[in-house]
């Protein structure tokens, strides 16, 4: 039995009293599809700082396939293959599509310690590729100023695909997007090789059952719950973290909240 | 020319169809610019050549600037110090060892990137606010060192008697062989500049210059690409310098002071932050302005200055290379109207 690709232990976030993420424990083996789904202020986003090094953990370890890699910064957790999309789209906008994506791109495949012009034709063509499969490659010459908040999204994820991770981090990467975006979505990250480790946070339920063969729900910075998606469907601890207390009838009720998802 | 461009654009999706021939006509005008320079000591005085030489030793000095405050995102006050020692160090090796140009204008580049390395170690690993502040207390402790040092630097009379620069072995007495043998250096450190910025290493500046957070995540260490960029931008200072000390032969405190450093900034914002050509012509209307128009003005150039500075303020955001950006978007426009009629 080999090691879990990503391995949490006892990881906790403190931001004064406030416990945004409060020993947490996960393994996540190698090419799993896992979703963290959990109320809004759950600590979901947290984790995932903590996974990239974005912020240091208060307390726990975090290991990547065996490996601790609680205290490294950020851009070496990076190089050994974590990467991620961000909530808020975080992209280089002064430059174009295909710039932003060689950026990510030629780390992998190009030389990008050389002082001076090259081809960098392994890059680009992976560029060319990754454009393809998100579906911008009519956009690559265009300023990502110009793109609608759907492109970006589909950009955010072409960027962190060429980094050819061995950890993919998907921190809301539906959010705004049309329906058919997000199909295309599921469809990309469905087409992933096995190699590639997917864990994904995300509102539209519809997209983390579509994908996830694991959920672990988290509350208030807590794990409330990790099994198969039947499993977190059926839980009332699950039904009862979204919905609160006492509104059972609500829930069953179809008219009621219940249409927030978790049905 | 035009259509060829937009031709290219509309049928070959693969973007390389559509960069040689653009690249090649990019090519165009700077060609045309070195003929002109090349060719200008046998049109122009003597005192006309020198100012355009002094434009030129500005111009590198800028444009190494730029690489910091366009490319790399960190506007440093303080890069006359690299500017100052490359040219007190070319001053003094030609007057103790040999005033051969070569071996000058390399020392110069050596002890700027020297001291860009020992200071940038430091300044680099802050941003915002606090980088401004730590190169302003490297330009300010350069410019005491240059004032107190008498033995050294010559104190405030400055470092003079300077020798004529020598080219294997023969001296360079007429303005017109000076000025072309600053015209060689400064092509070759403009050149070396654009390399970098062309780079993949001068994209990932760019990456830092835009969401440095976000390199982080994609694998880059910022620290050390700002340090490579701090470093070389040093390095070239220190060769305008060493320029400086050829061309003017003449080495005071002001060249490493903050006037130098800021009227640098000031060449870099009215050029165009990030295009390395754009501070070119941003040095020459700061040159030709305090030193060819400043006299007749009565001292009232730097009055001149801080009126041009505002109206490019206003009326040209992005410096004179915002100009030559309007007409690439236009044609952009039009290539995009095109394709979705």
């Amino acid at each position: 039995m080999t090691a879990p690709l990503l391995s949490l232990s006892g990881v906790s976030r403190h931001f004064g009293a406030l416990k945004a993420v409060d020993d947490v424990t996960l393994d996540v083996p190698t090419g799993a599809r896992h979703a963290l789904i959990g109320p809004n202020g759950a600590g979901k986003s947290t984790l995932f700082k903590l996974v990239t090094g974005s912020m240091p953990v208060s307390a726990g370890t975090v290991s990547l396939a065996g490996t601790d890699v609680t205290g490294l910064p950020e851009h070496a957790r990076a190089r050994l293959g974590i990467s991620q999309t961000l909530q808020h789209s975080s992209l280089f906008t002064t430059q174009t599509v295909e710039q932003n994506v060689l950026l990510a791109a030629q780390r992998r495949h190009g030389s990008r310690a050389s002082l001076v012009p090259r081809r960098q034709a392994a890059a680009r063509e992976r560029v060319d590729g990754l454009l393809a499969d998100v579906g911008l490659e009519h956009r690559r010459g265009s300023p990502v100023a110009d793109l609608s908040h759907g492109e970006r999204r589909q950009l955010e994820v072409a960027v962190a695909l060429a980094c050819e991770p061995r950890l993919l981090l998907l921190d809301e990467p539906a959010a705004g997007m049309s329906p058919a975006e997000s199909a295309r979505l599921v469809e990309l990250v469905r087409a992933l090789s096995e190699t590639v480790t997917v864990v994904i946070v995300e509102h539209d339920l519809d997209v983390v059952f579509a994908l996830a063969r694991s959920v672990t729900v988290l509350h208030l910075g807590r794990v409330l719950l990790t099994g198969t998606p039947e499993q977190v469907r059926a839980s009332d601890a699950v039904q009862e973290a979204y919905l609160g207390t006492g509104r059972e009838s609500l829930f069953t009720d179809t008219a009621g909240p219940a249409a927030l998802g978790v049905s | 020319m035009e259509s060829i461009v937009a031709d290219t654009a509309a049928t070959g999706g693969r973007r390389g169809g559509g960069r040689r021939p653009s690249s090649l006509l990019r090519a165009v005008p700077a060609v045309v610019v070195l003929v002109l320079l090349v060719a200008a000591p046998f049109v122009l005085a003597p005192f006309a050549t020198t100012v355009l030489g002094r434009i030129l030793v500005f111009a590198l000095f800028a444009v190494s600037l730029d690489l910091l405050v366009g490319v790399t995102g960190l506007p440093s006050l303080g890069h006359a110090a690299y500017f100052g020692v490359g040219a007190y160090t070319a001053g003094i090796v030609a007057i103790e060892v040999t005033s051969e140009g070569l071996v000058l204008v390399l020392v110069a580049g050596l002890a700027g990137a020297v001291a860009a390395a020992a200071t940038g170690w430091l300044a680099v690993r802050s941003s915002g606010v606090f980088f401004l502040m730590l190169t302003l207390a490297v330009g300010e402790i350069v410019y005491q060192l240059t004032t107190t040092l008498d033995s050294v630097t010559g104190g405030s009379n400055g470092l003079y008697g300077i020798p004529a620069v020598r080219v294997g072995g023969t001296a360079l007495t007429l303005a017109g062989y000076v000025y072309w043998f600053v015209l060689a250096v400064f092509v070759l450190g403009f050149t070396a500049l654009w390399l970098v910025s062309r780079s993949p290493v001068g994209g990932a500046l760019r990456g830092i210059r835009d969401n440095e957070p976000r390199m982080r995540s994609l694998g880059y260490s910022p620290f050390r690409y700002k340090y490579v960029a701090f470093v070389i931008a040093g390095a070239v200072a220190g060769v305008a310098g060493g320029l400086f000390a050829v061309q003017v032969r003449l080495v005071t405190p002001t060249e490493a002071g903050f006037t130098t450093g800021a009227l640098a900034l000031l060449a870099v914002i009215l050029g165009g932050a990030g295009s390395l050509w754009g501070p070119v012509l941003g040095a020459a209307v700061v040159v030709l302005v305090r030193d060819a128009l400043g006299p007749t003005l009565e001292g009232h150039g730097p009055l001149v200055l801080g009126i041009v500075f505002v109206l490019a303020v206003y009326l040209l955001p992005r410096g004179f290379a915002g100009l030559a950006g309007i007409s690439a978007a236009v044609q952009r426009r039009r290539a995009a109207s095109r394709r979705t009629p």
